[in-house]
């Protein structure tokens, strides 16, 4: 590559929502590195002032197509804080059972349409199917199958309309659970040949030393709720979110950054969180996941498929679990009355940590609300893998250089739809 | 020569294009029957149009997008907007009916070009046909994407999610439990998802034709909602599609 140039993706593909990167080099090295994200701004933040406590599940889900329940989850969890609720133990099964659906989607659809491919030599998922059609069917019947369990429990899989603050407006019937066990029963096995087929890809050989940022719950691997933990030794409840996380505005992106106690860049989504949760494991999984070669700690953005693909057996693990155990919660949703309150909200969406903080009076009005999706938080952490990966391939022709750098930012699995629209911000400026 | 396909993005949050993808069992035989020439969100392969039909996802929220949708429109034979984004304004559009927040809002607004309001594709460039939902019907989308392939119209109807409901026989939940749901005004094509659950339908595939609004606010007060509560009801997902809009504000006027 010549000095001083510039090389730019001007519109990322098979990532979801609108984005580019920039690459600038000087004298053999490279300067910057920019995630440049520009899909407009929507305005989550502002809309939501003025509404009623009992509106965030259903608006916040409108953020994000393909992880309505994590918004849901989030917005529920926040909202019963500030209201003192704390829900049964069939209501947060039966929560932990569809936010499993959403997982086993959102992995599937990224395993085999999005990430594959570019292992492969090929530009989607389609064109893969051209040459493999098994291998793809097999990804979309996985998907499907995270599909249906959304629309079992939750109506429909993109946003679901079951979902409300305090659990759910009906809880569904034990056959129709039941229903679906076979089809789990195949997708966990499918899920299991998922692991071995993506671990024999082959990966650059990369690796970087991330602070990893995840929740983390005393017995289970974490999905629905848990302390916030990193790498590093943090500790804390989800209400001390803003003590230790700031977010500020950069020029080339409408999704604004996030680092962690004052300047550090930080990792969250399926490699922090099984970074820090292996031990949470079942055995049978722990074991898939050593004979595939996966360490219990991830270091390379381009494992994190491996990664995604031991969650995607985990969540059909779960949701079997779920099923075989399944109480319908009666009541199937505990009252919840606003109170003038502040509530706090983490739950683990498919990317990674999802942060909601609403602020309510006591009549119900909403106030004041922060969201804070994973992709967001993780700008920094792939503009920094950006800069050192590209280093080491500045010998690289322009071409080939772009390939392996957009290939590096899709194995983040950024989504930035979500991460857009949270420029409304009182915040707080650097 | 297959007739070729094109998936274009504005603002949204891409759950309609995702419903494309969603169509499991019919994706890769879709993929037989048209050539997709340019889904980004799913594929690396761009082919340069004009396309034979275009899907257009999300609302005009930027000048950018402004003059990015005239380039889609002159190069597509036939466009389709896909979800209440592109045909109304989507949930985004509430900020048509706030004052500007920029300068309260944005710690550095200098670096953001977005215009004041949201607005559907319509409103910027001729529609062949709008798709309405959020998020769209997985059937609908198939049924629409064939019939213009066939070049014959789509069997997509205007009528209430009333209609609907009492096919899937469901009990009223408004006539029955006294939950107030906007059905009766609430074009048809989820299938009458929310009754379903036991909940009000929330509007979310926007007014249905001709709808009596005016009707269904009287029974909403007698059942005890406020008019902010009606302002709100209407002014959600399909907040700038006129019959909602125009409801929402003879109770914001009260």
């Amino acid at each position: 590559m010549t000095h001083g140039s510039r090389v730019k993706v001007p519109g990322l593909s098979r990532v979801e929502g609108e984005g580019g990167l920039e690459i600038i080099t000087k004298n053999g090295e490279v300067t910057e590195a920019r995630l440049d994200i520009y899909e407009p701004p929507r305005f989550f933040e502002a809309m939501l002032r003025g509404r009623q406590y009992t509106e965030p599940p259903d608006i916040t889900a409108r953020i994000c197509g393909i992880c309505p329940i994590a918004y849901q989850m989030s917005a529920c969890a926040a909202i019963e804080d500030a209201c003192g609720v704390t829900v049964s133990d069939q209501v947060k099964k039966l929560r932990r059972l569809i936010y499993c659906g959403e997982w086993i989607e959102s992995h599937a659809l990224h395993i085999y349409l999005l990430h594959a491919p570019d292992f492969l030599g090929y530009e989607s998922g389609i064109h893969l199917a051209r040459d493999h059609p098994d291998l793809v069917k097999r990804g979309l019947r996985l998907k499907k199958t995270g599909n249906q369990l959304m629309t079992v429990v939750g109506g429909r899989s993109v946003h679901p309309v079951n979902i409300k603050v305090g659990g759910f407006y009906r809880a569904p019937a034990r056959g129709a659970l039941r229903e679906l066990v076979a089809e789990l029963e195949w997708a966990r096995q499918a899920a299991e040949d998922t692991v071995r087929w993506v671990s024999t890809f082959d990966f650059p050989d990369y690796g970087h030393e991330y602070e990893f940022v995840a929740l983390r719950h005393p017995s289970d691997y974490p999905i629905t709720e848990g302390r916030i933990v990193s790498s590093s030794g943090l500790d804390i409840a989800p209400e001390s979110y803003d003590e230790h996380f700031t977010e500020f505005q950069v020029p080339h992106s409408t999704a604004l950054h996030s680092v962690l106690d004052g300047d550090k860049t930080y990792l969250t989504g399926p490699m922090a969180r099984y970074s820090l949760n292996h031990d949470r494991m079942p055995p049978d999984i722990a074991a898939v996941a050593r004979e595939a070669g996966l360490a219990n700690t991830c270091h390379s953005p381009f494992l994190s498929i491996v990664v995604r693909a031991i969650e995607l057996l985990y969540a059909c693990d779960e949701a079997l679990k779920l099923i075989v155990g399944y109480e319908p919660p009666d009541p199937s949703a505990a009252q919840v009355e606003p109170k003038d309150a502040t509530g706090y909200g983490c739950t683990e969406a498919p990317r990674g940590l999802l942060y909601h903080r609403y602020r309510i009076r006591a009549d119900g009005t909403i106030e004041d609300a922060k969201i804070v999706p994973p992709t967001s938080q993780n700008q920094r952490a792939i503009e920094a893998d950006l800069r050192d990966f590209a280093a080491t391939r500045l010998h690289l022709s322009d071409h080939q250089l772009t390939h392996e750098c957009e290939q590096a930012v899709r194995s983040y699995d950024p989504c930035i739809s979500c991460a857009t629209h949270f420029l409304d911000l009182r915040v707080r400026r650097q | 020569m297959k007739p070729t396909l094109a998936v274009w993005k504005f603002a949204s949050c891409d759950g309609c294009q995702l419903t494309l993808l969603n169509c499991e069992d019919e994706l890769l035989q879709i993929a037989d029957c048209v050539q997709i020439a340019n889904f980004t969100e799913a594929s690396s392969a761009v082919i340069d149009g004009p396309y034979d039909l275009s899907l257009v996802e999300g609302s005009i929220t930027t000048p950018g997008d402004a003059e990015r949708i005239r380039k889609v429109r002159d190069a597509s034979r036939v466009l389709l907007t896909i979800g209440a984004c592109a045909t109304s304004g989507g949930i985004q559009a509430l900020r048509n009916f706030s004052a500007d927040l920029a300068p309260v809002v944005y710690a550095s607004p200098e670096y953001i070009d977005t215009l004041r309001t949201s607005t559907a594709i319509a409103d910027h460039v001729t529609v062949d046909f709008e798709l309405r939902g959020c998020p769209i019907d997985r059937k609908q989308l198939l049924e629409v994407i064939g019939a213009f392939l066939t070049g014959r119209k789509p069997n997509v109807r205007g009528h209430s999610v009333c209609v609907e409901c009492k096919r899937a026989g469901l009990t009223c939940v408004m006539v029955a439990h006294g939950t107030p749901c906007l059905g009766p005004v609430t074009q048809a094509g989820c299938g009458a998802l929310c009754p379903a659950v036991g909940r009000g339908c929330y509007g979310c595939f926007g007014p249905m034709e001709s709808p009596n609004t005016p009707a269904l606010s009287r029974k909403w007060l007698e059942l005890g909602v406020a008019d902010h509560g009606l302002v709100r009801a209407f002014r959600t997902f399909t907040a700038a599609a006129e019959p909602f809009r125009k409801e929402a504000d003879t109770h914001d006027a009260r």
